[in-house]
């Protein structure tokens, strides 16, 4: 009796296996199967039906093998489900132990033996986007506002700064401030009008706003440079040292007034340790932010937005400064980003930037800090090191944000502590 | 007025594509309460298998137009709308009982997948296709300017409108319609009187898939260039569009997609061509703040 | 029986439709401070549509709302929902719970003095910076906080989520989440749906303390006879929106118009 079951069984996942096989053919069959090629003067088409017929049995197999796991899930006891909870506990008693090391590394890390310009320069990058990807969390992790195009405040912040520098040729310190203002003005003025809006709204309007400031900034050529973008942009300078091999007349730069060898080396180190200082007080702003009433009133909107109205929140206000907090650090990196790099074009902020700081967020674990750490470390981090895979990236990018909605929606790191306690 | 009469035969054209892709947007809407991000990304496939169903009939040596359009319409809805099945059976479905934003990240996840899924299989390059169909009636010829209706738009208008009969029909008078607006109405009662709501759920992707592969299939004629990266702005108007004429409404999501043909190719060719994707963002922020249930929508009441 | 208490609550003529359909229909009634008023009527007779236009959620069609307090007196009918809550102090608590799930059960209490805390924290520019007097004001409202989870029995689930107390818990703390904002009119939505018999007693005894000693107001809408009949001191019957008997309870229980409504009425 068992045995007929289990035959039955097995026949059932045979038929599962091969309809999925029989789907994946009609997926494949045309796409992978034959490839669009230039060939003088018309397109014309190469076969490659090896593609399709791999991918079959993959699908086949790969069907047979995640029904067969599934099995083992529902007999054993929830295996996965034992790994899952491990990675989560990351965020509770090793927690302190993850976040010494994380801040010694980065502090210790220009000074390590393996560390040369490559590494530092990743760092830098990978700091960048950490710091991103808090200043998104405020909106998407702890206010529950899906802002698809964040990137659009990092173009404002960044442009900002290049515009002040390029005009009226302003240090990078003078500007910092102001470009995370005018970031944050650009949140207010977008978010006031569709805050109001239902969620799914707020993140296509979002979206169209990425893009529109994309437009404007390579099609209003006289002001921004379109797409030749703005080059020369100022370095920013140690108190005023600067980072040069000879200093204009007259002043000092960094080398001559430590009296040690030139080396271009220390604009680069010193530009890690910016970022590491930025993302750092980043960081110490939301976590403050969040044990004070605006972060208990972003998150219980975040839980549910008609209880908030009933307790006396005012939502529209509520988002608002959520939008425009997360602007203004989008902005502060945006013109550090500006600075760091010396030129800026409309290239530099498209779509795919917003998509990479969310999927930090989203795999991070929204609303967690740490997360967002380890996510940028690896999307960003190890990226960078298989520079050959390039392109495969952005792909695995999309497919982990949707297996880790299936798979863990509250993201790698959810644990969340209570803001305050009564019993400690 | 001769050209502002070119201008509306441009706009209709456009505007029936961006109907035909709003209407997806509208239905899943209407059933699942959730915005399909990668619905555009759907148009963009259609519009591939398109070519690339062109350029094989080209290799297999046929030529006998009517022929080559009706098994590309064919094999462009059938292939696409198998897309559509498995986007959503992978994507949206484990998320049903899942929080808010889940299915919305889910489906910009699957979003840029396809993307780049796309241009890992066909390339970044831009495809040009050969104009298949070439010509056109000259409505207005006063010496300097000439009013043309081509064959190629007198063919866009007519597929659109064969099309839309057709789904209206299936919607509105069949079993299969009738379970799926009872879905889109309470879901949880539809389940209660017997219909399989997964079922239907999955019909409402590939009819949404069906008619965006009929918009890129078009598209590709219209434009005869394709990449891999059209669907995210030929998306973002075509939600415009859902939105304008009322999200959920089907009627509304085709009248949207001509407004919004209509006012992109007069905005080119009154104002600016540069910012004529400004131009359906605007509308878009607009309709939202200060008509939210768009022109034919139905005004929902928030239940507490 | 005669009030002595203050008037704190006159609903006149309140009328409100949905696509045409009246759901509420000219519909006056008062309540009082230090009173509980229950509003009953079978399903569909628009006792949450009441409350909804009470507390803002809806904007009535047509009749007026005035919530007198102390020497103010707020025009409900023209007020936003959040501005209610904010500024005239109703509570409100709703048929299907709404906690803030993940967020721990003090918290959940915290948020409810959300406005005190903002103007104590500067803005969150004060807060901050630490300022002192936020402090202050943060403590207090953790000792209201716990003031009234000793009441409710709460207290030892403080630090976890909302989400994981067991139904009868989260209604209960739905309803402390409400006095936390330290309300003059607290309006409860069916608060013993889905209770056992021993925790609707105790729900009795908790809006009993409650009427004895804090100055507020209940109005109470519920299903549950036994919870009606026992603490109200004041019923008002709607049914297909419309008002159809008002009084204290023993006249209600034998209005023939209220059998009526309950039992259908006999061709």
């Amino acid at each position: 009796m068992i045995q007929r079951q289990k035959q039955n069984n097995f026949n059932k996942e045979l038929k599962d296996a091969l309809l999925t096989a029989l789907i994946t053919f009609a997926l494949t069959v045309l796409l992978f199967g034959v490839r669009t090629v230039q060939q003088p003067g018309k397109l014309g088409i190469e076969t490659r039906w090896s593609w399709v017929i791999l991918s079959v049995i993959a699908a086949f197999f790969g069907r047979l093998f995640f029904v067969f796991c599934t099995g083992l899930i529902n007999n054993k006891g929830s295996y996965f489900q034992g790994v899952a909870d491990n990675i989560t506990k990351i965020g509770g008693t090793v927690k302190i132990l993850t976040t010494v090391i994380l801040v010694l590394t980065a502090i210790l890390l220009p000074l390590l033996p393996f560390s040369d310009r490559y590494v530092i320069d990743i760092a830098t990058l990978v700091l960048t986007y950490i710091m991103l990807g808090w200043g998104l969390n405020i909106v998407v992790g702890l206010a529950g506002l899906l802002d698809l195009g964040y990137v659009a405040f990092y173009a404002v912040g960044s442009y900002s700064f290049a515009l002040l520098a390029h005009y009226h040729d302003l240090s990078f310190w003078v500007c910092l401030p102001f470009a995370g203002l005018f970031a944050a003005m650009f949140g207010v003025i977008l978010g006031f009008p569709v805050l109001r809006l239902r969620g799914d709204y707020l993140a296509i309007v979002t979206l169209g706003f990425g893009e529109i400031i994309r437009v404007i900034l390579l099609n209003w050529y006289q002001f921004t440079g379109g797409p030749d973008g703005i080059s020369g942009i100022p370095r920013p300078a140690f108190f005023g040292l600067e980072f040069k091999r000879i200093p204009p007349e007259g002043t000092a730069s960094f080398h001559t007034f430590f009296s040690i060898e030139y080396s271009s080396l220390h604009r680069i180190i010193f530009l890690y340790y910016l970022i590491l200082l930025m993302a750092f007080i980043t960081n110490l702003f939301v976590i403050r932010l969040r044990k004070l009433p605006i972060g208990r009133a972003w998150e219980a909107l975040r839980e549910d937005e008609t209880a908030c109205r009933s307790i006396g929140i005012n939502p529209t206000n509520t988002k608002l400064t959520a939008f425009a907090l997360g602007a203004m650090f989008a902005g502060f990196a945006g013109s550090f980003f500006a600075s760091r790099q010396g030129f800026i074009s409309p290239e530099s902020f498209t779509f795919t930037e917003s998509a990479i700081i969310l999927a930090i967020v989203v795999l991070g674990g929204m609303g967690s800090q740490i997360g967002v750490v380890i996510a940028s470390i690896v999307l960003i981090g190890a990226t960078e090191f298989f520079r050959e895979l390039e392109e495969f990236r952005m792909l695995v990018f999309g497919a982990l944000m949707v297996a880790i909605m299936i798979w863990k929606p509250k993201g790698l790191i959810s644990h969340r502590a209570p803001t305050v306690r009564l019993h400690t | 007025m001769e050209y502002f009469i070119q201008q509306l035969i441009n706009g209709l054209t456009l505007g029936a594509i961006y109907g035909l892709i709003a209407i997806g947007y509208s239905m899943v809407y209407g059933i699942i309460g959730m915005i399909n991000f990668a619905h555009g990304e759907i148009f963009m496939i259609g519009a591939f298998i398109s070519l690339i169903v062109v350029l094989l009939l080209n290799s297999f040596g046929l030529s006998w137009l009517p022929a080559v359009l009706i098994i590309v319409l064919v094999m462009a809805m059938v292939f696409t709308s198998l897309y559509g099945l498995a986007i959503e059976r992978i994507a949206y479905r484990p998320l049903r009982k899942s929080f808010r934003l889940a299915p919305l990240i889910s489906a910009i996840g699957m979003s840029i997948f396809l993307q780049n899924y796309m241009q890992l299989l066909q390339g970044a390059r831009v495809k040009p296709l050969q104009p298949m169909i070439t010509g056109g009636f000259t409505l207005i010829d006063d010496g300097d300017y000439t009013v043309v209706l081509s064959f190629l738009q007198i063919i866009i208008i007519i597929t659109t409108t064969i099309i839309v009969i057709l789904f209206s029909f299936i919607i509105y008078k069949t079993q299969l319609g009738r379970e799926q607006r009872a879905c889109a109405q309470d879901r949880v009662m539809a389940e209660l009187v017997g219909i399989n709501v997964d079922t239907t759920i999955s019909v409402t992707f590939i009819i949404g898939a069906a008619l965006a592969s009929v918009a890129g299939f078009l598209y590709l004629l219209y434009y005869g260039v394709v990449d891999f990266f059209i669907g995210f702005l030929v998306g973002i108007k075509a939600f415009t569009a859902a939105v304008l004429g009322g999200i959920g409404s089907l009627p509304g999501a085709l009248l949207g997609g001509l407004l919004i043909g209509l006012i992109e190719v007069f905005w080119s060719a009154y104002f600016s061509i540069e910012y004529k994707d400004v131009a359906a963002f605007s509308i878009l922020v607009l309709v939202l703040i200060f008509r939210p249930t768009g022109l034919l929508g139905r005004p929902e009441i928030e239940k507490v | 029986m005669a009030n002595t208490e203050p008037l704190l609550l006159k609903v006149d003529r309140l009328s409100m439709a949905f696509s045409g359909l009246l759901a509420v229909d000219d519909v006056s009634f008062n309540a009082y401070n230090k009173n509980i008023t229950a509003i009953i009527g079978p399903n569909g007779a628009g006792k949450t549509t009441v409350f909804n236009c009470l507390t803002g959620f809806y904007r009535p069609l047509s009749g007026i709302m005035l919530l007198y307090h102390g020497e103010k007196r707020f025009d409900l009918q023209r007020m936003k929902d959040f501005r209610i809550a904010q500024k005239a102090k109703v509570a409100r608590t709703f048929q299907n719970i709404r906690l803030f799930p993940n967020m721990s059960v003090l918290e959940n209490l915290v948020v409810a003095q959300h406005n005190a805390l903002m103007r104590a924290s500067w803005f969150t520019v004060g807060g901050l910076m630490g300022f002192r007097s936020y402090k202050n004001k943060e403590k207090e409202v953790i000792e209201l906080a716990k003031y009234w989870l000793t009441r409710t029995d709460l207290v030892e689930y403080a630090d976890l989520p909302a989400g994981n107390l067991s139904y009868g818990a989260q209604r209960k703390l739905e309803i402390t989440r409400a006095m936390c904002m330290e309300p003059v009119l607290l309006c409860l939505d069916e608060p013993a749906a889905g209770l056992n018999p021993a925790e609707s007693s105790d729900l009795c005894e908790l809006l009993l303390f409650i009427k004895e000693n804090h100055r507020v107001g209940i109005l109470l809408i519920e299903h549950d006879m036994s919870v009606v009949m026992g603490i109200s001191d004041y019923i008002v019957v709607l049914d297909y929106g419309k008002k159809i008997a008002e009084g204290p309870p023993e006249s209600i229980r034998e209005n023939p118009a209220v059998i009526a409504a309950y039992l259908g009425e006999e061709e």
